[in-house]
C-alpha cells in the first residue's frame, strides 16, 4: 500500500552570519550575500518523516521546497539521509512572496502530488521567524494540523499520535489523514547520511542544473530516473499569478532600518575591589537596589 | 471605520492570559487613535464572568463562545469560530498573542481570510502610507514594527488592502495599563454551533501536562541576567545567589538558554521577554540585537564582560571588565555586609 509523506524544506540564509549588504533596498532579502544552509527545523521535519516511512511499509517521503535553483542542495541533502524524491518549485514569479503566496504556492504543489497522506513541516525557518507557512499550508490543503510535534508516540495507517512541545509542557494528541505537522527544534535530529545513498544520488540534479554543467550526462534520466530532481513551475502546478509573489502578497514592507542602538556614555572599571565596593553604595544610596 | 479585535487566551486555570490582557491594553490605544471600539473573542469553558476581567482595559464588547469541547484549545474550533465572527464583524485589525496558541491559531485565520499577518512585532502603531508606484493614498493603516533577518534591522510591514490587519506579539512587549473599574463592557453570546462541523473534531487530545507560570521575571525590578559567558549551569548558581540578595530575578540569553544552563522561561530578547526592569545585570553577555531588543528599556544597565569590547557595554551604564566568576561574589559580600 502507498503511504505519501511530503516534507517542506527550506533553504536560508544562515542569518547568524549576516552581512551589511544582506537586504536590498526593496526590503526582500539579498540572499546571493549569505551562506545557505538547510533550515534547521525542517532537518527535524525530515527525521520525523523517516521515522515514519521506517513503521509502515511502502512508505516515500518527497521533499517540497520553493526557492531558486540552488535549493536543489537541500534536495540531495535529504537524499543522502533517506528521502526518496524531490521537487523544487522555481520560477521568477514567486519571488517576494510573503508567507500566504508561498503557502498558497506549495499547496498546489501538493496537491500535484495527491494522494498524500502526511506533509510534515519546520515549526519556522530562520529567515523570517514567522511558523506561519506550515499552518496556512493546512488551510489550504484543509487539512488538520498538529504543530510544535516533538515525538511520535504510535503511528499506523489510520493515525498518527504526536506529543508536542509548549511553552510549559506536553500535550499528546492523535491525528488522521491527511493532515499536516510542524516540527519542534527539540524533537530528535536528522540522520546522518548515509554512505551508500551518497553515492546513489550524488549526480541527482535537476535538468537546469544539468544544462548549466559542462559534464555529460548523457542518457543519466533515461537510465536512473531517481536520479532527477524535478523542478516545477507556476503552469506546473496551475497556480493563479494573481496570488504569487510580491502582487500576490498581502504584506508589504514599507520600511526597514539598521538596528542602531545610541551608545550611553558609561563609567568602565576593571572590578577591583574598591570599584565595586563604590558602584554598590552607590546603588544603594540612590535606592537602585536595597 | 471597523474595530479593533483582540483574540484572547486562557490560562490552565481559566483566566484571561497576561498576554492577552497585554494585547488589550493596546487595543485600546490603537482603537482611540482610530476612534473606534475595542472588541475581544474568548473561545473556551468559562462562565460569563470572565468579563469582569476584561472590562477594566477598555474592552467595549466580548465575544463569547461557551462550550467545553473548546478547552482546552484545539485549532480547527477555534479558527472557524474566529473567522466566522471576523467575517460578521470585519475588524479592522486583529491581534494575536505569538504564543503556542496564537502561532497556531492566527496563520490559519489569515489563511483562510487571505490576510496578511507580521509574526513577533514588538511595536505596533498607526500611521500613513502613499505607494511608490501608483501614488495611492492610505491613511491609518496598523504599522506592524519588528525585527527581522535575525533582528539586524527593523522592519515596518503593512497590509494596505486586506483586512483584518492582523499581527502577533509575545508577551511582556506590550504594557498592561487599566483604564477604569467600571468600564461598561457588552457580552454577546456567540452562536458557535452554525461556523463548525464534526470535521473540526479530528485531533483528539489524549494527554496534557502543563505546569503553571511559575517563572515570572517580567514584573522583576531587578534582573540578573547570565550569558553563554556564565560557562555553566554551576556557575549560574552565582547569579542566582546575587538576585537572592538583592531581591531580584535570573535572566538569561538564548545562548544560556541553548547550553541548558537555565529553564526557557527566563530567555530576555525577541524570542523571548521583554523587560523593563530598574537595574539589569548582564553577566557574561555579549548583547546580540535580539537579546538587546528585550532589555533595552531597563533603566539602569551594568555589563560585567571579560571582552571590553562587547557591544552590551554601548548600552551599560556602568561597565566591569573581569570575570564574572570573580565579579559577583564581590558584590554579594559588599550587599550583605552594607545593606540594611
Ligand atoms: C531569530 C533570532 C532570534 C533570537 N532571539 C534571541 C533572544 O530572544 N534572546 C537572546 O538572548 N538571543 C537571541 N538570539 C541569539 C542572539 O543572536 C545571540 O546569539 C545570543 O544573544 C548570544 O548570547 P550570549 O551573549 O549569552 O552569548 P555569546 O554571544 O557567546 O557571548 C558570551 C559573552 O560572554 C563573555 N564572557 C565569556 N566568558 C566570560 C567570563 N568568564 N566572564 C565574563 N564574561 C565572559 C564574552 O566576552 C561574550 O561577550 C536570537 C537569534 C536569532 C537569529
Ligand atoms: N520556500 C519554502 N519551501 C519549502 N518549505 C517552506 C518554505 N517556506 C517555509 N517552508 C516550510 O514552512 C516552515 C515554516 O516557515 P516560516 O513560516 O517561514 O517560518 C519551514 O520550516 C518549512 O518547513
Amino acid at each position: 500500500m502507498s503511504f505519501r509523506i511530503v516534507v517542506l524544506a527550506k533553504q536560508v540564509p544562515d542569518t547568524r552570519n549576516v552581512g551589511k549588504d544582506a537586504m536590498k533596498a526593496d526590503g526582500t532579502v539579498n540572499r546571493a550575500a549569505l551562506p545557505a544552509i538547510f533550515n534547521p527545523e525542517d532537518l527535524n521535519a525530515l527525521e520525523m518523516a523517516l521515522r515514519v516511512k521506517d513503521q509502515i511499509d511502502g512508505a516515500e517521503v518527497i521533499i517540497v521546497t520553493m526557492g531558486p535553483p540552488r535549493a536543489a542542495d537541500i534536495i540531495r541533502e535529504s537524499m543522502y539521509r533517506g528521502a526518496d524524491s524531490g521537487i523544487l518549485i522555481t520560477d521568477r514569479r514567486f519571488a517576494g512572496s510573503d508567507t500566504l503566496a508561498t503557502s498558497y504556492a506549495i499547496s498546489m504543489a501538493v496537491r500535484k502530488l495527491f494522494p498524500v497522506n502526511l506533509v510534515i513541516a519546520g515549526r519556522q525557518a530562520i529567515d523570517g521567524d514567522t511558523a506561519q507557512v506550515g499552518p496556512q499550508v493546512a488551510e489550504k490543503l484543509n487539512f488538520p494540523q498538529v504543530t510544535y510535534a516533538e515525538s511520535i508516540e504510535a503511528v499506523d495507517t489510520n493515525a498518527i499520535t504526536i506529543k508536542r512541545r509548549l511553552e510549559r509542557g506536553i500535550e499528546v494528541v492523535k491525528m488522521p489523514y491527511p493532515s499536516v505537522i510542524t516540527v519542534h527544534g527539540s524533537a530528535a535530529p536528522c540522520r546522518a547520511r548515509n554512505a551508500k545513498r551518497l553515492l546513489k544520488f550524488k549526480k541527482a540534479r535537476t535538468l537546469t542544473e544539468l544544462q548549466e554543467e559542462s559534464m555529460d550526462y548523457g542518457d543519466l534520466f533515461e537510465n536512473r530516473p531517481y536520479l532527477r530532481i524535478q523542478e516545477w513551475s507556476v503552469e506546473d502546478i496551475e497556480a493563479n499569478t494573481e496570488y504569487l509573489g510580491l502582487g500576490g502578497s498581502p504584506t508589504k514592507v514599507k520600511k526597514i532600518e539598521n538596528v542602531v542602538f545610541t551608545a550611553k556614555e558609561s563609567l568602565v572599571m576593571e572590578g577591583n575591589d574598591e570599584e565595586l565596593n563604590h558602584l554598590m553604595k552607590n546603588l544603594i544610596d540612590t535606592h537602585i537596589i536595597g | 471605520m471597523n474595530n479593533v479585535f483582540v483574540y484572547c487566551e486562557l490560562t490552565e486555570e481559566n483566566s484571561v492570559a497576561e498576554v492577552s490582557i497585554e494585547l488589550c491594553s493596546k487595543g485600546r490605544k490603537l482603537a482611540n487613535d482610530l476612534g473606534v471600539k475595542l472588541e475581544a473573542v474568548l473561545i473556551g469553558n468559562m462562565s460569563e464572568e470572565i468579563a469582569s476581567q476584561l472590562s477594566p482595559l477598555g474592552v467595549d464588547v466580548l465575544h463569547l463562545a461557551q462550550d467545553k469541547r473548546f478547552s482546552p484549545y484545539t485549532t480547527m474550533p477555534h479558527a472557524a469560530i474566529v473567522c466566522g465572527i471576523f467575517r460578521k464583524e470585519q475588524p479592522e485589525i486583529a491581534l494575536f498573542g505569538a504564543t503556542s496558541v496564537g502561532r497556531d491559531l492566527a496563520p490559519r485565520v489569515a489563511s483562510e481570510l487571505r490576510c496578511g499577518l507580521t509574526a513577533d512585532c514588538t511595536s505596533l502603531e498607526i500611521g500613513n502610507h502613499t505607494e511608490a508606484k501608483t501614488g495611492k493614498e492610505y491613511t491609518n493603516l496598523l504599522y506592524q514594527i519588528r525585527p527581522a533577518f535575525g533582528g539586524n534591522i527593523i522592519a515596518t510591514i503593512i497590509n494596505p488592502d486586506t483586512r483584518p490587519q492582523m499581527a502577533t506579539v509575545r508577551e511582556g512587549v506590550m504594557k498592561k495599563e487599566m483604564v477604569s473599574n467600571n468600564y461598561n463592557i457588552e457580552v454577546k453570546k456567540v452562536d458557535a454551533e452554525q461556523f463548525l462541523n464534526p470535521a473540526h473534531f479530528a485531533v483528539e487530545i489524549i494527554e496534557r501536562h502543563i505546569e503553571a507560570q511559575k517563572i515570572n521575571i517580567k514584573n522583576s525590578n531587578i534582573i540578573v541576567a547570565g550569558g553563554y559567558g556564565v560557562g555553566s549551569r554551576e556557575n549560574f548558581k552565582l547569579l542566582f545567589e546575587l538576585a537572592d540578595a538583592l531581591g531580584g530575578e535570573v535572566g538569561a540569553s538564548r545562548a544560556a538558554v541553548d547550553a541548558g544552563y537555565v529553564e526557557h522561561e527566563r530567555q530576555i530578547g525577541q524570542t523571548g521577554v521583554t523587560v523593563r526592569p530598574k537595574l539589569y545585570i548582564a553577566c557574561g553577555i555579549s548583547g546580540a540585537v535580539q537579546h538587546r531588543a528585550g532589555m533595552a528599556e531597563s533603566a539602569t544597565i551594568i555589563s560585567i564582560n571579560n571582552d571590553p569590547n562587547a557591544p552590551i557595554n554601548n548600552i551599560a551604564d556602568y561597565v566591569i571588565n573581569g570575570e564574572v566568576q570573580d565579579v559577583i561574589p564581590k558584590m554579594i559580600k559588599y550587599y550583605r555586609s552594607n545593606s540594611k
